[in-house]
């Protein structure tokens, strides 16, 4: 179980991390969302010991980063797709870690196998792609079995079959009670892999629950207009829709819950005139974009009612 | 710590530059042997004015100990390459996952350093007294090689070559910059320092600063300098001068480690 408890981060003038707090339970995979710049990765440096808060904290099974005796049995942590010395090897990427995880050059040739790397194992690091990159650091994360993984951005650059993988092995993971947490910037990237979500934007939280219901927040409506307002509202009436005067300004009405043909139809058997007929969907995506203030133009007013 | 030394050790062997660097380090110390053999043991002639003979002992050490003297760039680069490298390809990250306590990676690195300096030493001091003995025994007083008056200064030469690669890690922690850190270990052994050396001794004043520079301390550690045997410098006693010189390594790191290793690691 990671807790984090009202985190803050200040570099100079700028508040990277702002007051965050959040739990990561084990048994699921959870996805860290934001986009770039949110302070994901300062708050993942922070749980690692890395960089210090300026205040509050955060916790892996009730103890800092520091205060584990060796850390790489417990947790399992990658940062950055760049952190290899190019002239090192894959295997002896892991051998110069393998000592203080307390682990054999035996193990370190099975993690790279299970990567997927076996065949690269004698390849210097900096002939290798980003996602050969990837796969080496999460091998680097697995070395001593942990039971609390963090990994950041774990798919840029993979393939879709390697997400695909990623994907299968992360819930594995999970699926052994493991506590796995990854971020992302990309809500669709992780949106199969992930049961839990975290969503922070310049350093605050905005959202924090099951992905079930940051789905639920995913609604359709449909935009109808008609001239004559009365016959169009008694022919919503008569269906028991749900509707609301359009927020857009224009004479018509939001109506939840149903699709453009259905209003239309509705509105051709009680012979009312339209002028508008549009079927509006939020995708998940699009509710992660306006929690997170990214949605373009007018939309960014949807953020205020969504969140 | 036993983990982190392993861990270290293990950096260095799976990279290649190290081995560059010696390579390079026993082609330059036994080219520089057999030119300095032959310089202090040729008599001036028309050619050769303002060089100056050296007899018995003060010739063979001075070739001997050219490791010290000139080629310990080479340890001092390695071992700032070791640090900066953690920078430069920010392995520092995972290294400190690995383990944080800062002073404990710090620490496996200084000894790793030595450990690795040791064989720069070996190396250096092997190469130059290999290419250097046998001219010395033809042109000059002999080669001296049973005594023990040059076999001393000899071992020491090897010692203070791996001290030197203690100190490039505590060069490397402070200024973690690569490319800055070979600029600087550059300017300074080739330039910086042998020009203050000389500057400093031609002031009456300042004469005494001069054998507080750390090659003037490494070589005061040695027993034999190239400067001193050509009346260009004092050094400190033996004692003085290894204290002085290991306050470097251990002054850079410990201000490295309040400085750069104290700073959030982004």
């Amino acid at each position: 179980m990671i807790s984090v408890d009202h985190l803050t981060k200040t570099f100079g003038t700028v508040r990277a991390v702002d007051d965050l707090s959040f739990t990561v339970r084990p048994g699921v995979v959870t996805g860290f969302l934001g986009p770039n710049g949110a302070g994901k990765t300062t708050t993942l440096r922070m749980l690692l010991g890395l960089v210090a808060p300026t205040s509050g904290s955060a916790t892996i099974d009730g103890r800092a980063y520091a205060d584990i005796a060796q850390p790489g049995r417990v947790v399992g942590a990658a940062l950055e797709a760049a952190s290899f010395h190019p002239g090192r090897t894959a295997l002896d990427h892991l051998r110069v870690f393998a000592p203080q995880v307390g682990v054999t050059d035996q193990r370190c040739r099975e993690i790279l196998d299970m990567v997927g790397l076996s065949e690269a194992a004698k390849r210097r690091v900096g002939g290798f792609s980003l996602g050969m990159r990837q796969r080496l650091a999460l091998a680097t994360t697995l070395l001593g079995d942990p039971q609390v993984l963090v990994l950041d951005e774990p798919a840029n650059g993979l393939d879709p079959g390697g997400i695909r993988w990623l994907r299968e092995l992360l819930r594995y993971f999970a699926g052994q009670g493991r506590t796995v947490l990854v971020s992302s910037h990309v809500l669709s990237e992780v949106q199969q892999t992930v049961d839990d979500v975290v969503i922070i934007a310049g350093g605050r939280l905005v959202h924090a629950s099951p992905l079930a219901d940051l789905a639920a927040m995913a609604t359709r409506h449909v935009e109808v207009a008609s001239p004559d307002e009365s016959a169009l509202r008694a022919a919503l009436d008569g269906r028991g829709w749900a509707y609301a005067p359009s927020r857009d300004g224009v004479r018509g009405f939001e109506v939840e819950g149903v699709t453009a043909a259905e209003v239309g139809a509705a509105a051709f058997a009680a012979g009312v005139e339209l002028h508008a007929l549009t079927q509006q969907v939020v995708e998940l995506e699009d509710v992660f974009l306006s929690l997170t203030g990214q949605a373009a133009g007018g939309a960014v007013e949807t953020t205020e009612v969504a969140a | 710590m036993k983990a982190a030394l392993t861990s270290e050790l293990r950096k260095w062997t799976s990279t290649r530059l190290w081995w560059v660097l010696l390579l390079v380090m026993a082609a330059y110390m036994a080219f520089l042997a057999v030119v300095m053999a032959f310089s202090v043991t040729i008599e001036p002639g028309d050619a050769g004015a303002g060089a100056t003979i050296l007899h018995g002992t003060d010739a063979a050490l001075t070739v001997y100990t050219l490791g010290n003297a000139l080629g310990y760039v080479f340890p001092l680069l390695a071992g700032a390459i070791a640090m900066t490298s953690e920078f430069r390809y920010q392995t520092i990250t995972p290294a400190l996952l690995a383990d944080p306590r800062r002073s404990v990676f710090l620490g496996a690195k200084l000894l790793s350093a030595t450990v690795i300096g040791l064989a720069f030493g070996l190396v250096g001091t092997l190469s130059s007294v290999a290419a250097g003995a046998p001219i010395l025994s033809w042109r000059g007083d002999g080669a001296y090689l049973g005594s023990s008056d040059v076999l001393v200064p000899v071992a020491l030469s090897v010692v203070a070559l791996a001290i030197w690669a203690f100190v490039g890690v505590g060069v490397g922690t402070l200024i973690t910059n690569q490319v800055a850190a070979i600029v600087v270990v550059l300017a300074f052994t080739q330039f910086v320092e042998p020009i203050v050396r000389l500057g400093l001794s031609a002031v009456d004043a300042l004469e005494g600063v001069a054998k507080f520079l750390p090659g003037a301390a490494s070589e005061a550690l040695v027993g034999a300098s190239t400067y001193a045997s050509l009346g260009m410098s004092d050094l400190l006693g033996r004692v003085p001068g290894a204290l002085v010189f290991l306050a470097y390594g251990l002054v850079l790191a410990l201000i490295g480690r309040f400085t750069t290793l104290r700073r959030d690691i982004t």
